[in-house]
């Protein structure tokens, strides 16, 4: 397994006597996508200056290709930043300030011009270069930041929630802009957000962060489907939570409302009488009895909302209720309130939340 | 493009008079107490004593005493408020962004606040008893530190004097309107720059000072203007024997000294001009300023 | 930038400022030789002539704050509610006294209205203080204006405005029952700064001949040693006083509401 290219080791840092990041450790290959995920305050905009170098850590390292940078400046690690707001000088124009780092680094002024000019060419704003910021809507400024960090080939870039600020539909299609941009360029990149549907589409892993730790660290895919926590589970995605009691610890028998269910998972010691929460997507969930899911527990509809192509519809189960939506059929009318309705599902898709 | 109506343009016109009824009270006064006294001096300065149109009065303006007034007020004018703003700039700097406790921030603006209006006699006393011949200063450099001011020519009732006298509401003055314009640096402009490879130097050199630079230029201008009105103080230190336009003004327009009564509307309009052209300067760098910053 | 520069720079700028206050303090307190004592302070605070330039002009503040008010509120809230268009020019207007310098302004006055003119406000002695009021307005409107100014953006004019009419309410009742009330700590503060304005305003109360403040303070530094200093030291103390109830004032502000667009 080759060495990884950015490597944060038991970083904490404390102002005071509030800890806001408690360590943090996290390997990150060359040329990958890493997105830290979390409300606000849970250390990962701290994390990420951390890295930058713009907090000093109270212990812990930063290394990157091999070299600590932990007790250098940010002007010497060779990093590039895009900022929530932007940040562009409104001194300078465009071509300016793309080419703000090259020409502090005392680049040709010919050699300078020609990577200002490649980089236009690739966030696709050939024609700008002379306008100055306040000329430029959000979207077009945060390209243009995003063009200046990459000027002088940073080893690793960062992006402190660079979309939160624009409007949603420039958001999405900024989002794919910059993940095609990172891929063609190879850039080991940290994307921090608190918007989960960002983290989940662009990265090639996810930290979850909560409380100044990292709650977890996987692909979209396990960090979405197989939560390792309450807190994951319930911060990525909707999810319907449900209690259970322990009927059976042998046979992993649980008992929801009604009816028991047989998990296919260990209860973890769970003995008969206990309580336990237990977790399920509303795409994992069919109503009405269906082929292939073994599972099913009996509830009333308490809620029927139309929205057009999906139902969403709200389903009491005794002291619980899950939700769930399903296509709309034009030759069946939608179900009522107050009917007598199943649930069914496959009992590996119920999750053990701890 | 709709066409409007016969009606729905008379009801618009009925309606412009009435609301503009309401600034009525406002315009008579400006009119009566701004305009047309300041209109009177400016017309007076063209006209002789028959009331026909002539340069003259300004021609008049250019004997070598009047010269010299002009001169050495402006040079006051430039002296004080180019100190005022290097020194008034290194204290704003320092409270923002100098990382000084944040406490010092408000006292700071409230005396700014305050001595930037104490001006006059006042402030002449409080000079005089500083640095005057007798003053508590100049007695302690003599006394404790052998230094003679007197020996080293300095003389309160001069050039220099006046200039450090009129400082004292130059500064203020230049704390109170740089510091919003400090503050508007805003804190990614530095980490931006930093981390694009910048030494804290370079940032200012190329980022901070050339956003910085059409406030700083522009209360140049404001404390240039300022300066060169102030009458009160100049008068109370040097008892109408510093020849500057002011105090000549002042001294025309008590008892007629230079022979002329229109010589004084020159004089005055010439002050208009001087104070005017700063102001302006001021008012368009601003305007400038805020439209990058937006 | 560095600790050490700021502090280096903030003490520098203290030391300047504190310096001739402490001068003009401590030589107040000479008047008796060898001793410190209030003795200047004595003779001044006994002396007639202070008596009665102090409170001409603390009456001729009291009299131009009122028509300050009077001019500046209904009209900064008529531009506000109908004639926001004509804002930038009121604005620039009211920016003129700063630009053009007092005695150039009272010299107009001399000219315009002395007794042979259309309006001969010299003439008289009413006349002659009505006009050093016009002047002092004139003088302070630029702060009184902002001042007012900002306290009405603070508050949402046009809807209040339309409450009351829905009441029933005249203009004059609205100005004074809703608005006023609501700007009253802009008010003072813009009252405050003229009082400091007017107590220590020269140049067009010695050439209009009145007997204020400013010219006393003047007459008496031509002629005396210590009393000017202790004068001094009262006049600032006066000023600061003013500012810092400003200071108190303002804290209790309305502050401007959360937009929630």
């Amino acid at each position: 397994m080759s060495e990884p290219f950015l490597l944060i080791q038991n970083v904490r840092k404390a102002y005071g006597d509030v800890t806001v990041v408690k360590d943090f450790s996290l390997e990150v290959e060359q040329g990958e996508f890493v997105s830290f995920l979390g409300p606000s305050g849970c250390g990962k905009t701290t994390m990420l200056r951390i890295v930058a170098g713009f907090e000093v850590p109270s212990a812990g390292s930063v290394i990157i290709g091999g070299q600590d940078v932990t007790s250098l400046r940010p002007n010497q690690r060779n990093i590039g930043m895009v900022f929530q707001s932007y940040a562009l000088f409104p001194n300078m124009t465009v071509a300016q300030n793309i080419g703000f780092g090259l020409k502090v680094a005392g680049v040709a002024k010919a050699e300078a011009a020609a990577r200002v000019d490649e980089m236009l060419q690739l966030i696709s704003l050939p024609q700008l270069g002379d306008r100055y910021p306040y000329q430029l809507s959000g979207g077009q400024q945060q390209r243009v930041a995003l063009a200046r960090a990459m000027a002088g080939k940073p080893q690793v870039l960062l992006l402190d929630e660079p979309l939160s600020a624009l409007d949603a539909k420039v958001r999405v299609s900024l989002r794919d802009e910059i993940r095609a941009i990172q891929k063609a360029l190879g850039i080991t990149t940290i994307f921090v957000t608190h918007d989960q549907e960002e983290a989940l589409s662009m990265s090639d892993r996810v930290v979850v962060m909560h409380g100044g730790m990292a709650e977890q660290v996987g692909t979209p895919f396990e960090i979405y489907n197989r939560p390792s926590s309450k807190f994951v589970a319930g911060f990525v995605g909707t999810l319907n939570v449900l209690e259970g009691t322990v009927t059976d610890p042998a046979t992993g028998a649980v008992r929801i409302g009604d009816d028991d269910v047989v998990l296919k998972q260990s209860l973890n010691g769970a003995r008969a009488g206990d309580t336990l929460s237990l977790a399920l997507r509303p795409e994992a969930i069919a109503l009405g009895k269906q082929p292939g899911r073994d599972a099913s527990i009996g509830g009333t509809i308490s809620e029927v909302s139309f929205l057009g192509s999906v139902i969403r519809v709200r389903v009491g189960l005794g002291k619980d209720a899950v939700s769930l939506d399903t296509f709309n059929n034009p030759a069946k009318p939608p179900p009522k309130v107050g009917e007598k309705t199943e649930i069914s599902f496959s009992s590996a898709d119920l999750l053990v939340l701890h | 493009m709709t066409t409007q109506t016969p009606t729905a343009t008379k009801s618009i016109m009925s309606r412009l008079p009435l609301n503009w009824l309401g600034v009525a009270p406002f315009a008579v006064f400006v009119t009566l107490f701004l305009f047309l006294p300041t209109m009177n001096i400016v017309i007076g300065a063209f006209q002789n004593p028959a009331g026909e149109f002539t340069l003259a009065n300004i021609q008049g303006l250019n004997t070598p005493s009047i010269i010299s007034a002009y001169w050495i007020s402006i040079k006051i004018s430039l002296a004080s408020a180019i100190l005022g703003c290097l020194v008034g700039f290194s204290v704003a700097a320092a409270v923002t962004l100098g990382g000084l406790p944040r406490w010092i921030r408000s006292p700071l603006l409230t005396f700014s606040g305050v001595a930037s209006n104490f001006a006059g006699v006042p402030l002449a006393f409080a000079f005089l008893a500083t640095l005057g011949p007798i003053g508590l200063v100049t007695v302690f450099l003599r006394t404790q530190i052998g230094i003679d001011l007197r020996s080293l020519g300095f003389n309160l009732l001069s050039f220099w004097g006046l200039t450090v006298t009129y400082l004292f509401f130059q500064i203020p003055l230049m704390i109170l309107i740089i510091t919003p314009a400090l503050d508007g640096l805003k804190r990614e402009w530095r980490e931006a720059a930093s981390i694009l490879g910048a030494t804290g130097f370079q940032y200012w050199r190329l980022v901070a000072f050339p956003i910085l630079f059409p406030s700083l230029l522009g209360t140049l201008a404001l404390l240039f203007a300022n300066s060169f009105g102030a009458v009160a103080t100049a008068i109370a230190l040097t008892g109408s024997s510093l020849n500057i336009v002011p105090i000549l003004l002042f001294a025309q327009i008590r008892g007629d000294v230079l022979g002329d009564p229109h010589l004084g509307y020159a004089l005055a309009f010439g002050m208009i001009v001087v104070t005017g052209i700063a102001n302006t300067i001021y008012i368009w760098l601003r305007a400038r300023s805020e439209r990058w910053l937006k | 930038m560095n600790r050490f520069w700021a502090w280096l720079a903030l003490a520098g700028g203290i030391a300047y400022f504190v310096l001739p206050l402490l001068g003009m303090t401590e030589f107040s307190l000479k008047m008796r030789r060898g001793v410190y004592s209030f003795d200047a302070y004595a003779k001044v605070l006994a002396d007639p002539k202070f008596q009665e330039t102090f409170t001409y002009s603390v009456v001729m503040a009291l009299v131009t704050i009122l028509f300050g008010v009077l001019l500046v509120v209904p009209t900064a809230y008529w531009v506000r509610l109908k004639l926001p268009r004509l804002r930038p020019y009121i604005e620039f207007i009211t920016l003129l006294p700063l630009v053009i310098p007092a005695i150039v302004i009272v010299f107009g006055y001399i000219r315009l209205y002395n007794t042979s003119s259309w309006l001969p406000l010299t003439g008289s002695v009413t006349g002659t203080n009505a006009l050093l009021m016009f002047g002092y307005a004139t003088l302070s409107l630029p702060y009184m204006y902002r001042a007012v100014d900002t306290g009405l953006r603070t508050i949402d004019v046009s809807t209040l405005t339309e409450a009351a009419q829905s009441l029933g309410a005249g203009w004059i009742t609205i100005l004074a029952r809703v608005i006023l009330p609501n700007v009253l700590v802009a008010v003072l503060s813009g009252a405050f700064v003229t009082l400091a304005i007017v107590l220590g305003e020269f140049t067009m109360a010695a050439l209009l001949n009145r007997p204020a403040f400013g010219p006393y303070m003047q007459l008496l530094g031509a002629n005396r040693a210590y009393e000017p200093a202790a004068l001094a030291v009262i006049a600032f103390a006066i000023t600061w006083g003013c500012m810092a109830l400003i200071q108190i004032v303002s804290r209790f502000a309305p502050k401007a509401p959360v937009n929630p667009h």
